[in-house]
């Protein structure tokens, strides 16, 4: 555990508490960092630590805990204050200024002044210059953002953090995007701000990154503060075992099924730079997970086969008719529903009531002479959200007033009023609470076993593997395996959604 | 499934629905009481307001300004914005006036001028929908194109010229005439018409319920199977269509035509639009309440104008109306915002 | 290494960028050519002159008008500012026989004020600032109507030294072309070289991004706000110094033409990117042709539809742009897989 009055620490949180509205992100978090160390924290997604790297990042004001910084207590009331006192972040997604230089996007409101006042712009870049050196990458400092790769934005992300030459560096999942070289040599860079008393906190789920860089691993789960040990003391299963933390028999619900005749065919699905020759088959009855890390281009084949994006070549069949290129309406026609991976944004009308929402999908059918019959819609609404046990005040109420996981159900219900023959489900349990993500998962097997065609895409590998009768992996937009219930477990999957060999990493 | 017989919502939070119902209809209610405020005003400052001629000449003064009140409603609600109708307005106008010159005969030349109006609003939806390019840069560009255009055709010419017929006397009526037996204009017949025919669009049928969506939440509109750019691009089609409706009708009223019809009205339009309480960012807003403020507009602007109060002045009303229309639903929330700041400190 | 593939289409891309001024510049040298081919008289000084001072009141709003852009806001205001601006001061002239160089103070204090209005309510009351600066354009429009009450300012009252920087010229170019070129060359300095003004491009960038960075937003966008105001004032005392009079029509309907120099100069109507020096450049392109066309003898009925279709290609040629570039990031993280 963590002792607040650790005097050689560089950062003690302690019982760190956050909620939004209903959903608990955070119960306890707790962590400490100390000068020229490189710590680790893990865990699921869902896990706290996005919310906990907010916390220390000040963008996020804990409801309840302290946080101390080279002994002394700290309230951050903004990332202005963190950065004063000597924090930077490096996150997950860059977000970068696109209309500015790279050189401006690192130093942001800190450029070299010369005479006047000005900005010293051939200061700037020289110190830029610098940074990369240092990183070992050639960038030019001059030009824009906009048109970075998400590799080389990343890369200025860090350059900006080191800018600060902070003593405390926070870094977000920071090699999602990253080539082999340049995790390398990020990890140079880790090393040397080490042997300057620097504390790093790293954040990744490739695990053998973890074992290959860090001295200290912290992890969490649900929201909970769960261990800390040195890396000598842990072994890969240790990690995972304290990041699952539960029994995945107990916990998923999945009961076997025979699978019937296929629903989705999918043939050769490429589009440029996105993916590349996805075939795959999902029958009736059956749960086909489709695992890899973020970014490897999963939601982006569940677009192209719902007809969001375009795709540049390949068929997509449902039921033997080929679905035309583009056009959702035409999928929804023949019975394929798309529950998307981001809900707030694309899966809700968030200022829409319940009924709005749910009836939302199926507005045609509820309507007699065109006109929406306002009774039907709030029937269909009420019966499914008492199938789903979607917990609201009123049926008019809007969504955004609802919990994550009443959300998601919510989404499922707008789907399944339309009765589909194949759901695809992007991230089915993404920031829901423990409870409320059995319930989801007890769903889905209910339906398989209705004959539903499921296509789950998830990131949580227990997830995975407790409801998926089979697994196929996407690695940069590649099917790198295909596993069966029964072939498939946590080093086989990752070693195909890395390409690296997992159990070197051991 | 789940399938246990439960009603959850049996407990119905009564304060909680009250609390609803007055945030959806407070602001159409103000509307109300600021038009009641207005026809007081005016009766009891100028005898001849509640003559019955003043509201036949409401309709006239006002009539074709509102009718292009409502396919703005339609595309502010998606979250765009249209500035050309009163351009098309002025094209659709002098294409009327120009065919006239040059002989045709009037139901001709009105059918032509509708489907100038509807190819206008078609550029704009291909620009706007189809290119995706930001619809206030748009049609800016267009509403000086089609004001260009307008002068092109009809240069410096004011149809009927000397030597040309009239329009014919049937159609002109409307200017000076109310439908026998009422003491309405044809302007504000074929206004609520209209009105009813967009407030049944956009609250009781699916398209109505898209738009919404779509100017909430685009993305979730598109994941939800919603046809967001034909959506958009027919809605500047109609727009287009209606507005040379407009510009017919101004044309007929007046009995001539110049290039220069209904410069500058596209503010005053936009203003009508948001002053009936219709989002700017889209997706929230009814028809009730721009009817409401078109009848406000137009009463203020007849009691003004009976009160001889300067034009330059019914202007200063017209942008105070709209920056209480904005101010006070911000209002409150920005004193917390202070309050909150001073606290802090 | 990804950076090899990027960097390529990404300097492709700025360079087109910088050549967006040059592309202008070249335009209009064009127009004036063929024009000028075609009727000789156009490159006369008189004319020049002419075409100088009536697109310097233009350029300088649209300067204003580009900082309050690039910030993701829009100033509809300037046109009805301007005149506000010389309607008291043309009064102040006419009933108080304030001094010249009081004249132009007041006209800047006029509009710094409407100015400071508009960029309270905008982010003080978080009310989008197409809203407030359409109902400020009403509000101006009447208060105008109430200081002049139906009369007009005519030349008699203007002291003849306020009139000449209107028509005095310095080695042929007149004063209000280069009073505009300072401000002009100043401001398009300023926004390259402070802190400050870098804030504005990186809040109509990424707003989000801007709030972590710790930029203050409000304070920025309400100066933004204060500069267009003050350079409309300007331009009102201007206005009135070139005209020698005003009535209710003075600076009506700038604000769309106002807007559509600033987009064809290459500012970004979402905010984020474009510069002073293009904007006032698009001014002079709309003006030059406008110009052109009298001078070609094409009737000046063209003339709106040339600027409107300008503008239109203005657009999609940026919209194209910045496609391409989008392909050529697809393309180059293509690469990057594959290696």
């Amino acid at each position: 555990m963590t002792n607040p009055a650790d005097t050689n620490a560089r950062l003690v949180l302690t019982n760190a508490t956050k909620s939004f509205g209903t959903v608990r992100a955070l119960a306890d978090g707790s962590i400490t960092l100390y000068p020229g160390e490189a710590h680790a924290l893990l865990g699921e997604n869902g896990a706290g630590k996005s919310t906990l790297v907010k916390i220390l990042a000040g963008v996020y004001r804990p409801d309840g805990g302290e946080l101390r910084i080279d002994g002394v207590p700290v309230e951050f009331g903004g990332p202005a204050a963190a950065r004063a006192a000597g924090v930077s972040i490096i996150y997950q997604e860059p977000s970068l200024f696109p209309d500015l230089t790279v050189a401006e996007n690192i130093f942001t409101g800190r450029q070299p002044l010369g005479t006047l006042r000005r900005i010293d712009r051939r200061a700037m870049h020289r110190d830029a210059n610098e940074i990369f050196a240092r990183l070992g990458v050639r960038l030019d400092p001059a030009q824009p953002a906009r048109g970075l790769s998400v590799a080389d934005q990343q890369i200025v992300e860090i350059a900006k953090a080191l800018s600060f030459n902070s003593q405390l560096l926070v870094m977000d999942e920071p090699t999602a995007a990253l080539t082999t070289v340049e995790v390398l040599r990020l990890f140079e860079v880790m090393r040397t701000l080490r042997s300057h008393g620097a504390a790093v906190l790293f954040i990744s789920h490739r695990l053998e990154e973890v074992f290959a860089s860090c001295q200290r691993v912290t992890v969490m789960r649900d929201g909970r503060f769960v261990r800390t040990a040195p890396i000598e003391e842990l072994t890969v299963d240790d990690v995972i075992r304290s990041m699952v933390g539960r029994d995945l028999a107990t916990l998923f619900p999945k009961t076997v099924t025979a699978a019937g005749e296929p629903v989705l065919e999918v043939e050769k699905l490429s589009t440029a730079g996105v993916f590349d020759d996805i075939s795959l088959t999902v029958r009736r009855g059956e749960i086909v997970a489709l695992a890899g890390l973020v970014g490897a281009g999963r939601s982006e084949v569940a677009r192209a086969i719902f007809g969001i994006d375009r795709r540049d070549s390949g068929t997509v069949r449902v039921h033997g008719r080929t679905l035309p290129n583009g056009d959702p309406l035409a999928a929804m026609a023949a019975g394929v529903a798309l529950v998307p991976e981001d809900r707030r944004q694309q899966g809700l009308v968030m200022a829409m009531g319940v009924d709005q929402n749910v009836a939302l999908a199926s507005i045609r059918r509820l309507a007699r002479f065109g006109l929406i019959r306002r009774a039907g819609e709030r029937a269909l609404a009420s019966s499914w959200s008492a199938r789903l046990r979607i917990k609201s005040g009123r049926l008019r109420d809007a969504v955004a007033t609802l919990s994550g996981g009443n959300q998601q159900k919510v989404v499922l219900a707008k789907w399944l009023a339309r009765d589909p023959a194949l759901l695809i489900i992007d991230e089915p349990t993404r920031g829901i609470d423990v409870g409320t993500k059995a319930e989801v998962h007890r769903i889905l097997d209910e339906l398989v076993g209705d004959g539903l065609a499921i296509l789950m895409i998830s990131s949580e590998l227990p997830e995975v593997l407790g409801m998926a009768d089979r697994v196929l992996v996407l690695r940069e937009g590649r099917l790198t395996g295909s596993f069966s219930r029964a072939a498939a477990d946590e080093t086989s999957i990752m070693r195909a959604a890395t390409g690296q060999d997992a159990g070197a990493a051991a | 499934m789940a399938t246990r017989a439960r009603r959850p919502h049996d407990d119905v939070n009564t304060d909680a629905r009250r609390a609803r119902w007055r945030s959806a209809a407070r602001w159409e209610v103000g509307l109300v009481v600021v038009l009641i405020g207005v026809l007081v005003f005016g009766a009891a400052e100028s005898p001849t307001f509640v003559d019955s001629s003043t509201f036949f000449y409401l309709g006239i003064n006002v009539g074709y300004l509102a009718i292009m009140a409502l396919p703005m409603t339609l595309i502010v609600m998606t979250g765009e914005i249209d500035l050309s109708v009163a351009s098309i307005l002025g094209l659709s106008g002098s294409v009327l006036g120009l065919l006239w010159h040059h002989g045709w005969s009037i139901v001709p030349a009105v059918v032509v001028a509708l489907l100038v109006g509807a190819l206008g609003g078609a550029l704009n939806g291909i620009l706007v929908a189809k290119a995706g390019l930001p619809s206030i840069a748009v049609t800016i560009g267009t509403l000086t194109l089609f004001r260009g255009l307008a002068e092109i055709l009809l240069g410096s010419l004011t149809v009927p010229a000397t030597g040309d017929r009239q329009f014919p006397a049937a159609l002109t009526n409307i200017g000076v005439a109310p439908i026998p037996g009422t003491q309405l204009s044809y302007t504000t017949v074929i206004f609520l018409v209209l009105a009813v025919v967009c407030g049944v669009v956009l609250h009781a049928t699916p398209l109505g319920r898209a738009m919404h969506a779509i100017g909430l939440q685009p993305e979730a509109a598109q994941f939800s199977g919603i046809r967001v750019r034909r959506i958009k691009f027919w809605l500047y089609v109609v727009s287009g269509v209606v507005c040379a409706f407009a510009g017919i009708l101004l044309t007929l009223q007046n009995s001539s035509v110049s290039y220069g019809a209904g410069t500058g009205l596209e503010l005053n339009v936009v203003a009508i639009v948001l002053f009936g309480g219709v989002s700017i960012f889209g997706g929230r807003g009814t028809v009730v309440g721009v009817v409401l403020s078109v009848a406000i507009f137009g009463a203020l602007q007849m009691a003004l104008t009976q009160l001889n109060v300067q034009p330059e002045i019914q202007n200063v009303i017209t942008g105070a109306l709209l920056l209480i229309s904005v101010v006070v639903p911000n209002g409150g929330e920005a004193i917390g915002r202070l309050r909150e700041r001073i606290k802090r400190k | 290494m990804t950076t090899d593939t990027a960097v390529r289409p990404v300097h492709r891309f700025e360079s087109l960028l910088r050549a967006r001024e040059l592309g202008i510049a070249i335009v209009i040298v064009l127009v004036v050519a063929i024009t000028a081919v075609r009727n000789a008289n156009f490159l006369a000084a008189q004319s020049v002159q002419q075409l100088l001072s009536g697109a310097a009141l233009v350029a300088l709003l649209s300067v204003g008008e580009t900082m309050v852009i690039i910030t993701r806001n829009v100033d509809l205001s300037v046109g009805s500012t301007l005149g506000l601006s010389a309607y008291v001061v043309g009064d102040l002239f006419k009933y108080q026989h304030i001094p010249v160089l009081a004249g132009f103070a007041v006209g800047i204090v006029v509009g710094a004020v409407v100015g400071a209005v508009n960029g309270l309510v905008t982010t003080v009351l978080r009310v989008p600032s197409l809203v407030v600066t359409l109902a400020m354009l009403y509000v101006i429009r009447g208060v105008d109507g109430v200081i002049v009450n139906g009369h007009t300012i005519d030349p008699s009252a203007i002291p003849r030294a306020f009139t000449e920087v209107g028509y005095r010229t310095l080695f042929g170019v007149p004063w209000l072309a280069i009073i505009v070129l300072v401000v002009v060359a100043v401001a398009g300095y300023a926004m390259r070289s402070f802190r400050a003004s870098r804030d504005l491009y990186a809040i109509g960038s990424n707003p989000e991004a801007a709030a972590l960075a710790g930029i203050p937003a409000g304070r920025r966008v309400f100066t933004a706000f204060v500069i267009s105001g003050t350079l409309a004032g300007l331009a009102g005392a201007l206005f009135l110094a070139l005209h020698a009079q005003v009535d209710n029509s003075g600076g009506l309907g700038y604000e769309l033409t106002v807007v559509a120099a600033v987009v064809v100069g290459g500012v970004a109507i979402f905010g984020g990117s474009g510069t002073v020096v293009g904007a006032a450049l698009g001014a002079l392109l709309l003006n030059t042709i406008n110009q052109a066309l009298v001078a070609s003898k094409v009737s000046s009925f063209w003339n709106m539809a040339v600027a409107g279709g300008l503008l239109l290609a203005a657009i999609a040629f940026d919209r194209w742009l910045s496609l391409r570039v989008a392909r050529g990031l697809k393309s180059a993280r293509g690469v990057h897989r594959d290696v």
